[in-house]
């Protein structure tokens, strides 16, 4: 196999919970080596975040540590207030082409860790930093997370019924959309310092970044002063346009008409063809004005059928429809299984880890590798002897002196 | 080598072919001073149809979603489906660096410009198709708007409140997922060819990185405990395991109205997490909100998998009625005085107000002489000690680059560029 696209590239990673680490994934599926850096008073957070296998909570068991953990990592504990912490985090400096984090302003400052002190010891250093509101700035220090976010980038707002406050994302649901960005600036820094040799600052305010995604909400307020709202499974240039219940329970179907052939195919699918040209119904703009009639039509069809048979019958007639599915169904969906997209990952603890993913993309001619979620400092003695260049009694020592 | 500090892209090239389903990626890389070329149709790109619009009025050249997901790109018109069009098509590609798409799967090949085709011309063109399903599999050809996606994709399921039907995204955000996908996709087959001197192909199904994105939750409750995650709207269920080994569920609330609209706060007592637990405890407690379980509560010690939805709904209930005595500026300004993690719902007027984002200089004017305004767009997407990744030019007009690339770079005359216009292939 010919060499790995960052096979040789090596990343420092005090990135915890899930963006950070979602945001160094990429490079590690495809040969970066990432050392995860935590110490014993100290782990990723999201180790003391349920649900937990088996219901028994350890750090080791947590789901969403192992979620996004699955690029593979060396693991090591150092305590970094110990006075020969400084000694050794230069030597992984040194090591590093990549230094990432996930705090906010204070935490690696504290450690001697800033971008200036890192330059210092390694002048192209690329430092990779995600936060909530950026490194600059009154809120620098402000924490916060995914599951709050969701609130100031204007994510709640588009998932909500038009008569009620928003109902809002599931889960930290930015923290899906920011780290695909840090990636990007990631690898882009890279090849920028393969072609000058120089270094990268990456500031990433999480904020500021998932804004840029509905740029054009903000232009109709900055342009038009209309403000950012939901209208529940409605779109103004198609109908029907909904989710609709389907035979079963909790059992739905999501179903799209935006053109008139499409209506038409939708009328023949559901045994009414003559309603094609129902003059209530036969333009987008009578279906728009009538869609309470409509969406009523639309659910005596699929109320006495599966929603798969639904999905079937509409797509194979060229009409949009898709299950609304649930974990059930996304664990026996076709298309995952053909794109591989469940993955099982043997682990010490959990056994199995049958949610692992590796990128979200297929590259021709290459191969991704996926890792597991480590233990706590399960790579000590590698990094520190063979990577490091500690003796086996110099590694002895530390661990003995409180220091790993 | 010397270059010029205009971004970290600025040696590639590439080709944008894409519509609404892939705007966003070829910009992120043009953001990163790549010189992205959108290619239109001589009619005019089908995105310029989408809304919102300029001022309401609907125009090929007043789209604000338009001009919102294509700005740091350049633009020609060209048409994919004549011989002639075809042939400049080619030519471009000779000297491209990424040809990126987001066509129907099979369209590029039914042209005669699948990868097959380009690779010859050109080994080292990187060529990435974003859609929904992605290029093979049982739902390669199926329709996948954005409501789809997101149904399929576990996202519906999950979202939503429990009294009405599951719940979809008002803005096609599902295509945000596949654009995003397609730049970092581009970018290790970019990063790689370096190395082996050779391009690739990249195959983007949007519906990957969205199902992802629902989160180890649903996932893992399935697949290790056999139970389902349904949406509860404004909750955020916390599983707990029952002695005959079933999943049970305590709802917590995540989003609570306030006097004038919502705010978002959740209890969390992870590692890391309890100063702003506490401070929220003790704040609703000094504004004579607090019960007594809000008083005698040890946040260090609690475990959600065994408190009971009474004493989660007591005290939650204190932050509730906290929140009903505030506006959400008076509640966020607090909130960062005392370090709790809470968030307003923002509107776009709050976003634009917030001064984080003016003292970072985040917003941009961005003149658009032909309309006789001037307007604030979001700015970039990260902050860069070296270059930046601002925006250095408005959307395109439709053919607004056609002579520059046409007669200035591909060295056509402008008779040649007449003939071309005058049989439609560009």
């Amino acid at each position: 196999m010919a060499s790995r696209p960052f096979e040789g590239i090596n990343i420092l990673d005090f990135t915890w919970t899930a963006t950070g680490p979602a945001s160094v994934n990429p490079l590690a599926f495809y040969g970066a080596t990432v050392i995860k850096v935590e110490s014993r008073g100290r782990f990723d957070a999201l180790g003391s975040l349920g649900p937990f296998k088996d219901g028994i909570p350890e750090p080791e068991r947590s789901y969403s540590f192992a979620y996004t953990q699955a690029g593979k990592r060396l693991s090591i504990t150092l305590n970094l207030s110990h006075p020969r912490g400084q000694e050794i985090i230069r030597k992984l400096v040194e090591w590093a082409d990549i230094v990432a984090d996930s705090y906010v302003t204070g935490t690696m400052e504290r450690w001697g860790l800033d971008y200036e002190n890192l330059k210092k010891i390694k002048p192209d250093i690329i430092m990779m930093r995600t936060c909530m509101h950026g490194h600059t700035g009154p809120l620098a220090k402000q924490p916060g997370q995914g599951f709050i976010l969701t609130a100031l980038s204007g994510v709640d707002s588009l998932i909500s019924w038009p008569d009620r406050a928003p109902s809002g994302a599931y889960g930290p649901f930015t923290d899906y959309v920011v780290p695909q960005l840090n990636t990007i600036s990631i690898i882009a820094a890279l090849d920028y310092r393969r072609r000058t040799g120089k270094g990268q600052y990456i500031d990433q305010s999480q904020h500021e970044a998932t804004l840029g995604l509905i740029a054009p909400l903000i232009l109709d307020y900055t342009v038009n002063k209309r403000d950012i709202t939901g209208h529940g499974n409605r779109q103004p240039n198609a109908a029907p346009h909904g989710i609709y219940r389907c035979q079963g329970q909790e059992r739905w179907c999501a179903v799209a008409v935006f053109t008139d052939a499409e209506w038409e195919s939708f009328c023949k699918v559901i045994g009414k063809p003559s309603l094609a040209s129902d003059p209530k119904f036969n333009t987008l703009a009578k279906r728009k004005e009538n869609e309470d009639a409509l969406d009523r039509v639309v659910e005596e069809w699929t109320s006495q059928r599966p929603p798969e048979e639904v999905m079937k019958l509409m797509q194979s007639s060229g009409v949009a429809a898709g299950l609304v599915s649930n974990a059930r169904d996304m664990a026996e969906d076709r298309q995952f299984k053909h794109y591989n997209f469940f993955e099982n990952r043997e682990h010490p603890v959990q056994k199995n880890i049958p949610f692992s993913h590796g990128p979200n993309f297929r590259l021709s001619d290459e191969e991704y590798e996926l890792g597991r979620s480590n233990l706590l400092g399960e790579h000590n003695d590698y990094v520190y002897t063979s990577i490091l260049g500690f003796s086996d009694e110099e590694f002895v020592n530390l661990v003995a002196e409180g220091v790993i | 080598m010397a270059e010029k500090n205009e971004g970290m892209l600025s040696p590639y090239r590439v080709l944008d072919l894409t519509d609404e389903k892939g705007y966003f990626g070829a910009k992120l890389l043009g953001d990163l001073g790549a010189d992205v070329i959108k290619i239109e149709k001589p009619a005019g790109d089908p995105g310029r149809s989408l809304g919102p619009f300029f001022h309401d009025e609907p125009g090929l050249e007043k789209s604000l979603f338009w001009m919102g997901l294509n700005t740091n790109k350049r633009g020609i018109t060209l048409n994919l489906e004549t011989a002639g069009g075809q042939e400049v098509f080619r030519q471009l590609c000779k000297t491209a660096d990424i040809v990126i798409e987001s066509f129907s799967p099979g369209y590029m090949e039914s042209i005669g410009l699948g990868y097959e085709v380009l690779a010859k011309i050109n080994p080292e063109l990187i060529m990435t198709s974003i859609s929904g399903f992605g290029q093979s599999g049982p739902y390669r050809d199926y329709k996948a708007p954005s409501i789809v996606l997101w149904a399929l994709s576990g996202q519906s399921f999950v979202t939503g409140d429990a009294d009405r039907a599951p719940l979809s995204t008002s803005y096609p955000i599902p295509y945000f997922f596949g654009g995003m996908q397609a730049a970092i996709g581009s970018l290790i087959a970019i990063f790689h060819r370096a190395v082996t001197g050779r391009g690739q192909y990249v195959d983007v199904p949007s519906i990957l990185s969205l199902a992802w994105a629902t989160g180890s939750d649903p996932q893992g409750l399935w697949l290790n405990d056999k139970a389902i995650v349904t949406r509860s709207g404004r909750y955020w269920p916390r599983p707990q395991p029952k002695p005959d080994g079933t999943i049970g569920y305590v709802n917590v609330p995540l989003t609570y109205p306030c006097k004038d609209g919502g705010v978002k706060f959740f209890p969390f007592v992870e590692q890391g997490q309890l100063p702003s637990t506490n401070g929220m405890t003790q704040w609703a407690i000094a504004e004579g909100c607090g019960t007594e379980a809000a008083k005698t509560v040890d946040w260090s010690t609690w475990n959600w998998q065994v408190v009971s939805q009474e004493l989660v709904d007591d005290i939650t209930g204190c932050f509730a009625a906290l929140y009903m005595k505030h506006t959400k500026a008076e509640l966020f300004e607090e909130a960062q005085k005392r370090e709790i993690q809470l968030y307003p719902v923002f509107t776009a007027e709050d976003m634009l107000k917030f001064p984080q984002l003016s003292i970072r200089n985040f917003w941009e004017k961005v003149a658009h002489p032909e309309l006789g305004e001037t307007f604030t767009y979001p700015g970039a997407f990260t902050q860069l000690g070296e270059g930046s990744c601002r925006i250095k030019r408005r959307a395109p007009l439709i053919g607004e680059h056609n002579k520059e690339i046409y007669t200035g770079e591909m060295g056509m005359s402008e008779n040649d560029m007449m003939l071309l216009k005058q049989k439609g292939d560009i």
